[in-house]
């Protein structure tokens, strides 16, 4: 039976976490991530989880310790932001490389210089070619189910990868929202009991975890890598189709909000998709046929797909909250355009930077953004195919 | 659960670090480890700093580790270890694992002394049941004799050689084992492979204390100290016998000398067969030799002093 309550994002993905009940979780605290690792604490303080908690000193030494924790052979856990992920980032290749399935809530923050505490993507986007696999997160709600379903997708033995699970800083970690809780045994049960691959722990079986490989097998090693992110799509489709049943919400490789019919369209990741969806209301209601795609599974990015989804559309603009700086587009923009590439008949596409370092993100800018748009399907001229949104000049 | 230390024993136990490990020749790494794991009669899990030992112990598809080993990074041994043994904790806790394990880190001194400090000071301080080692060859030895903080005054390394201006390195030792020691933890102590009675004596006492303890092992390198392959447990001897390196351990804050050389030798006795100190047997670098042998007598008397003022409460390693 689900249990509706009013509810943070940060608050959410905590119980989210107690539910799954891990054996270890290393935490160091970071703004926004703080609040929600202080409330998986006191559920260790209250004995309501066997989890052992490793209060480290630094962010690197978490997913130092997640590493070795899980290599030790148990259910793991870690959440951090911006500067935290920055500091983890070459631990993070480890951790994919040694093909271990570590879960990751990131509660997206911008990062310094200048030193903004506030949310946008450029953390996890930062970090979204580590190996690690990649869930975005609409609402606390999605943050939550997300968080479930990344110990399936992590744990399975087809995959054994860590998952990033992304959620936006203050506007969704902070912020009060209803949401519906599984029952906690639903959720145990759901994930099921961790399974064990070459524990550190079997002193039977002594193995040696981070070899030196040199040219000799190096890349085939990341061949083997790169095989492995090709299948995550189907378990997560495999995932998705089996929490749909628990929960009856229904999860993909990436939502599609009225996109069937669109002649014009919006790529959008996280919150901001909430807000941008009701403007695609009000478009529709005006009879123009507007519509979106919302990006879930980020990485490993499903390029055929996201292009499949989108190729019908006349103009498309991709709204990145986070920018490769110097002429080059935001990090979505560079996704989705690989994933047309190949279609001859293809939408004209456009980039929009915004609400960097937590510039809200407004109805009025989708609608300027969904009008020009319009403009561009019907005159397939295009003004500037990237630019920054609500920003002085 | 603690065996004798006799030579006769140890030959029936099992080496678990085997031969065909890639270190060069001399190298007193290997000897180290092989002491420790020889000292042990619990099974042991262990984490290994990237270094010379790492590269060279483990590269796929061989491993030299008979025991179950995990590689990292360069800087996090200690955060690492300290995840396998929480883990272990946790299942223990579940009753899901009901073994005695007992859990190591080893690092090179780039990987204690320089970048894995607040790894290593932040495992301490959490109070993990686990040993770390530090075998300490005084520079960085795997990427080419570079200067570390461990590399004593007036050493010539390729990031600081002695030059026509520059007589080498040219700023203290950090005192790594007094800077473990005012982490307040249970066991810290000084080794040398010249000593093996005495480094296996620690470690297994080691073993028998619950919480985080810490051993720094002075490691000779033939190819860095620019001396003769053969020479390790010699140099590591002088290193003792000249108090350049003091073997001591500090048990619940109580200091105590565990070898006293009957004669303290000269420093130059340690310098003089090592090339990366040849230079300064010239004229003008007779101050560098001044100074080492000035900064040992203060820091052999501090000891000292720490070691008698403590007396009463200090005990024997075996």
């Amino acid at each position: 039976m689900a249990k509706i309550v009013a509810i943070t994002g940060n608050e959410a993905v905590a119980h989210a976490l107690r539910q799954v009940d891990p054996d270890v979780c290393a935490a160091y605290p970071i703004t926004p991530q703080t609040d929600m690792m202080q409330r998986f604490s006191s559920f260790v303080s209250d004995g309501l989880v066997k989890t052992e908690l490793i209060l480290v000193e630094s962010e690197h030494s978490a997913m130092s310790s997640c590493v070795g924790a899980s290599a030790a052979g148990g259910r793991v856990i870690t959440a951090t932001s911006s500067q935290g992920l920055a500091l983890m980032w070459e631990i993070l290749f480890i951790a994919s490389g040694t093909r271990l399935p570590i879960i990751m809530p990131v509660v997206n923050r911008a990062l310094s210089a200048p030193l903004n505490i506030h949310g946008d993507h450029s953390d996890a986007m930062g970090a979204r070619d580590t190996g690690w696999i990649q869930l975005w997160s609409e609402n606390a709600q999605e943050a939550y189910d997300n968080t479930i379903q990344a110990f399936r997708i992590a744990e399975h033995m087809d995959i054994r990868l860590p998952v990033m699970i992304c959620l936006d800083g203050f506007i969704i970690s902070h912020s009060i929202e209803r949401m519906e809780y599984l029952e906690d045994e639903e959720v145990r049960n759901f994930v099921g009991e961790f399974k064990q691959l070459n524990p550190l722990l079997d002193l039977g079986h002594p193995v040696s975890y981070g070899p030196l490989i040199l040219p000799d097998y190096y890349m085939e090693y990341r061949k083997a890598q790169d095989e492995v992110a090709s299948k995550v799509s189907s378990v997560v489709l495999e995932v998705a189709e089996d929490f749909e049943k628990l929960s009856g919400r229904k999860y993909g490789l990436f939502e599609t909000y009225r996109l069937e019919d669109a002649e014009i369209g919006l790529v959008i990741v996280n919150s901001a998709a909430g807000t941008s969806k009701d403007v695609v209301d009000e478009f529709r209601d005006r009879g123009i046929k507007a519509g979106l795609l919302k990006p879930r599974l980020y990485r490993p990015f499903p390029y055929k797909e996201t292009g499949e989804a989108l190729k019908h559309l006349k103009a498309v603009c991709v709204l990145d909250r986070a920018d490769a700086f110097g002429g080059s587009f935001g990090p979505v923009y560079l996704d989705i355009a690989t994933s047309l590439y190949q279609y001859k008949k293809k939408p004209i596409l456009i980039n929009k930077i915004y609400g960097l370092g937590g510039r809200d993100y407004l109805p009025e800018h989708a609608e300027l953004v969904l009008n020009e748009l319009a403009e561009i399907a019907k005159t397939g001229t295009v003004k500037s195919y990237k630019e920054y949104i609500s920003v002085r000049e | 659960m603690r065996k004798l230390l006799t030579l006769k024993e140890l030959s029936k136990k099992e080496i678990l670090l085997s031969s065909g490990h890639r270190l060069c020749s001399g190298c007193g790494a290997p000897t180290v480890v092989k002491m420790v794991l020889l000292a042990s009669d619990y099974p042991v899990i262990a984490s290994n700093a990237t270094g010379c030992l790492e590269v060279s112990s483990c590269i796929s598809d061989y491993t030299a580790w008979k025991i179950p080993w995990i590689h990292n990074a360069f800087e996090n041994a200690a955060a690492t270890i300290s995840g396998v043994e929480t883990m272990y904790r946790s299942l223990k806790k579940q009753g899901k694992i009901d073994k005695e394990i007992k859990f190591i880190a080893f690092g090179g001194d780039g990987g204690t002394y320089d970048i894995g400090l607040q790894s290593l000071s932040g495992a301490m301080e959490r109070g993990h049941d686990m040993l770390y080692i530090c075998y300490d060859n005084e520079a960085y030895m795997n990427t080419g004799i570079q200067r570390s903080s461990a590399t004593p005054y007036g050493a010539d390394t390729t990031t600081r050689p002695a030059g026509s201006v520059i007589p080498g390195k040219t700023e203290q030792r950090k005192n790594l084992t007094r800077i473990m020691a005012a982490h307040n933890i249970p066991y810290v102590a000084q080794a040398s492979p010249s000593h093996w009675m005495d480094l296996m004596k620690k470690v297994q006492k080691a073993w028998e204390i619950k919480g985080p303890k810490f051993m720094n092992i002075i490691s000779p390198c033939n190819r860095g100290w620019r001396s003769r392959t053969d020479d390790a447990i010699l140099l590591s001897r002088l290193a003792v016998e000249t108090c350049h390196w003091p073997l001591y351990e500090i048990e619940n804050g109580v200091t105590r000398i565990t070898f006293k050389p009957k004669e303290k030798k000269p420093i130059v006795d340690f310098l003089k067969p090592q090339g990366r100190f040849k230079h300064l047997f010239s004229f003008e670098n007779e101050w560098i030799l001044k100074k080492l042998q000035e900064d040992i007598d203060r820091e052999w008397k501090r000891l000292q002093k720490e070691s008698s003022s403590e007396k009463e409460g200090g005990s024997s390693p075996s």
